[in-house]
């Protein structure tokens, strides 16, 4: 028992509550947040130091001992996607101290802040399937609201899709939950896993890892369920997507993976292996097209979200250690550049008005700073050598080769390329060429914006130039993943 | 507010008194809740519908006046009694959101049993309180 690992759902939760009694003075709301946050990210890194060092934390909630009550299980990659979740959480709210405005901070912004902070660490965090559909509905009612404060009509409109369409999931979420109860008789994850295995692997299985797979998809917003994303993440402010881009998704990915390691693991050869590889190749593809026929800068950024939690999936479907190392160390990745691009995607709209690329030109000129960290960001994106980039989809591909899976390797090159057609598409019109916008445009400063966005920038590059401790740790956590014993053991007590 | 009547002295009374026997019946249900049929989520929806009718029958302005709550400070303040008696697990060295209980002889009323549970169900009370009124005002004012 360790109480220590309830704080990262708990500190959000307390400072959401405590926030909504200033909701009418801005600058204690900013002050308690701020402080709040740098506390969470702070003790995230030290959970998940002492995790790498002395092995997975359980709790027993209540002291109702598992399968029984709920059980919250902290192992590595779990403690990895909370620090990953608070250092956004921390970088997204320095950026909205400076573009949020005062009217949207006065309609509870803050608050539900950190209640998404708080369902999307729950939802790392929870040992219970149950649990982790109630965290997901706390993210979800959260990110609902952030998604439609300020109440513009198009906010308005793509939020009531939104809204439908993961009502739906979470719908689809609950009947997947009733099956497997119905099958195994618990709800706990460790004990499910125990319990499935001891199954017969008849056809009921493959259905309930379906609908599973269904549910993750529609929230993690892979092929061919991903059609709600773009235009839902193009109506907020810049910081929101950007907070949605980095982690919302990633929440789906990694319920997916969480599930179909731990319990789904005995047909390997049809989830697995066909349904989630070609989910993975698809959704790679398509959405790198998507982003090559878009001239909008945040609707590129907004498929590439998609085309790239093909790779994490890829490197579920095929199942090796290196796969999985590759697909953890692409999603940590992932969740630093993305954020960062699409907080560079709303300097560039502060600056030019616009999100238009044909309407763009010249910021490199006026903005030499921004301009450089987005080539930074979005070079490693494309996987140029020597960042992050790189060092996640070259053991993806490896380990493609490796498993013979030749179609999928090539897919994966070939949407590499696309990407990083798009992004310098990005970089030629916006930054390059005739400046478009006006002189007193091109005074606005954005340092407030940038000093932020820096830190995404730096944690890019050190995850490149450190890949060997950064990927060793990955293997370390890709290993725990593929022998869950462990994991089960810990939680079970046995 | 449409139905706000002025004049109408029975509708008046009789409101007044359903009102009362509905905030009776709420917090019989909220303690109720415990080892029964009830707890702080029906108590709550059940305070909600008398609030509302006090509402409904007195106009948004007097009603406002008499409750003089802010809903959303409701939801915060009951968020933070629930995570608080969560958290007296926390200090006390066992698991979060651990209940303690204790039966104990009082005058008048006899033996009862006395537990955390109960707290936090206020806390869950207020929650539903604050949620329900606030969404249901909200959506009243905008009709002006």
């Amino acid at each position: 028992m360790s109480n220590s690992i309830m704080l990262p759902v708990l500190l959000p939760f307390i400072t959401g509550a405590v926030l909504i009694l200033f909701v009418k003075r801005p600058m204690l709301q900013r002050i308690v947040a701020g402080l709040m946050m740098i506390i969470l990210t702070g003790f995230s890194l030290y959970l998940a130091a002492d995790i790498y060092q002395n092995g997975m934390k359980t709790l027993a909630v209540g002291g109702w001992q598992a399968p029984f009550g709920i059980v919250l299980a902290a192992d590595n990659l779990a403690a990895m996607m909370v620090v990953l979740t608070c250092i956004v959480g921390l970088v997204c709210l320095f950026y909205s101290f400076a573009t949020i405005h005062t009217e949207r901070e006065r309609h509870y912004y803050y608050p539900f802040y950190f209640f998404l902070i708080t369902g999307v660490n729950g939802s790392f965090l929870t040992g219970d399937l149950f649990n982790l559909f109630v965290f997901f509905e706390v993210m979800l009612l959260a990110s609902y609201a952030l998604m439609v404060i300020g109440g513009t009509k198009y906010q308005l409109r793509e939020t009531m899709k939104y809204a439908v369409i993961n009502v739906f999931s979470s719908l689809l979420f609950l009947v997947a939950i009733a099956y497997l109860y119905s099958v195994a008789g618990t709800v706990n994850m460790a004990h499910l896993a125990q319990r499935v295995g001891e199954l017969e692997q008849t056809g009921i299985l493959q259905v309930i890892a379906i609908l599973f797979f269904l549910v993750f998809g529609i929230k993690g917003a892979l092929f061919p369920l991903y059609f709600w994303l773009p235009r839902s993440y193009y109506g907020p402010p810049a910081v929101i997507t950007a907070l949605f881009g980095g982690l919302l998704t990633k929440v789906g990915v990694y319920a997916m993976i969480r599930v179909f390691t731990l319990i789904f693991n005995h047909d390997i050869a049809f989830t697995h292996h066909i349904l989630i590889a070609a989910a993975a190749g698809l959704t790679m593809l398509l959405g790198v097209l998507g982003a090559v026929s878009k001239y909008d800068f945040k609707k590129i950024l907004a498929y590439h979200i998609i085309s790239q939690l093909g790779y994490m999936i890829m490197g579920l479907g095929l199942f090796t250690k290196l796969a999985l190392a590759g697909a953890i160390y692409y999603m940590a990745h992932h969740i630093i550049i993305k954020t960062g691009l699409l907080l560079m995607a709303g300097a560039a709209q502060k600056v030019t008005g616009t999100t238009d690329l044909k309407k763009m030109g010249g910021l490199l000129r006026t903005h030499p700073y921004m301009a450089w960290f987005f080539l930074i960001l979005a070079l490693s994106i494309a996987g140029i050598p020597p960042l992050s980039g790189f060092f996640g989809k070259f053991p993806l591909i490896v380990a493609a080769f490796q498993e013979q899976s030749y179609v999928i390797a090539i897919v994966a090159l070939v949407v590499g390329l696309l990407t990083l057609i798009s992004m310098m598409k990005i970089f030629m019109y916006a930054f390059w060429g005739q400046q478009k916008h006006t002189g007193d445009q091109a005074q606005v400063r954005v340092g407030k914006l940038l000093a932020p966005a820096s830190v995404l920038v730096i944690l890019t590059i050190a995850l490149g130039f450190g890949a060997q401790p950064f990927f060793t740790y990955a293997e370390t956590v890709a290993e725990e993943l593929l022998n869950p014993a462990g994991y089960i053991q810990t939680v079970l007590k046995e | 507010m449409r139905f706000t009547r002025e004049h109408d002295v029975m509708q008046r009374v009789w409101i007044t008194v359903v009102i009362c026997l509905l905030l009776a019946f709420s917090w019989y249900l909220f303690f109720a809740g415990h080892n029964r049929p009830g707890g702080g989520f029906i108590g709550g929806l059940m305070t909600a519908s008398a609030i509302v009718l006090m509402y409904m029958f007195f106009g948004a302005k007097e009603a406002g006046r008499v409750m003089r709550l802010s809903y959303p400070v409701v939801i915060s303040l009951g968020l933070l009694v629930a995570v608080v008696v969560g958290m007296i697990g926390l200090l006390a060295g066992d698991a979060f959101f651990t209940q303690y209980f204790d039966y104990v002889t009082l005058p008048l009323v006899g033996e009862i049993e006395l537990t955390t549970a109960v707290p936090f169900d206020f806390g869950v009370y207020l929650v539903v309180v604050g949620a329900t009124m606030a969404a249901i005002v909200t959506i009243s004012e905008d009709e002006d």
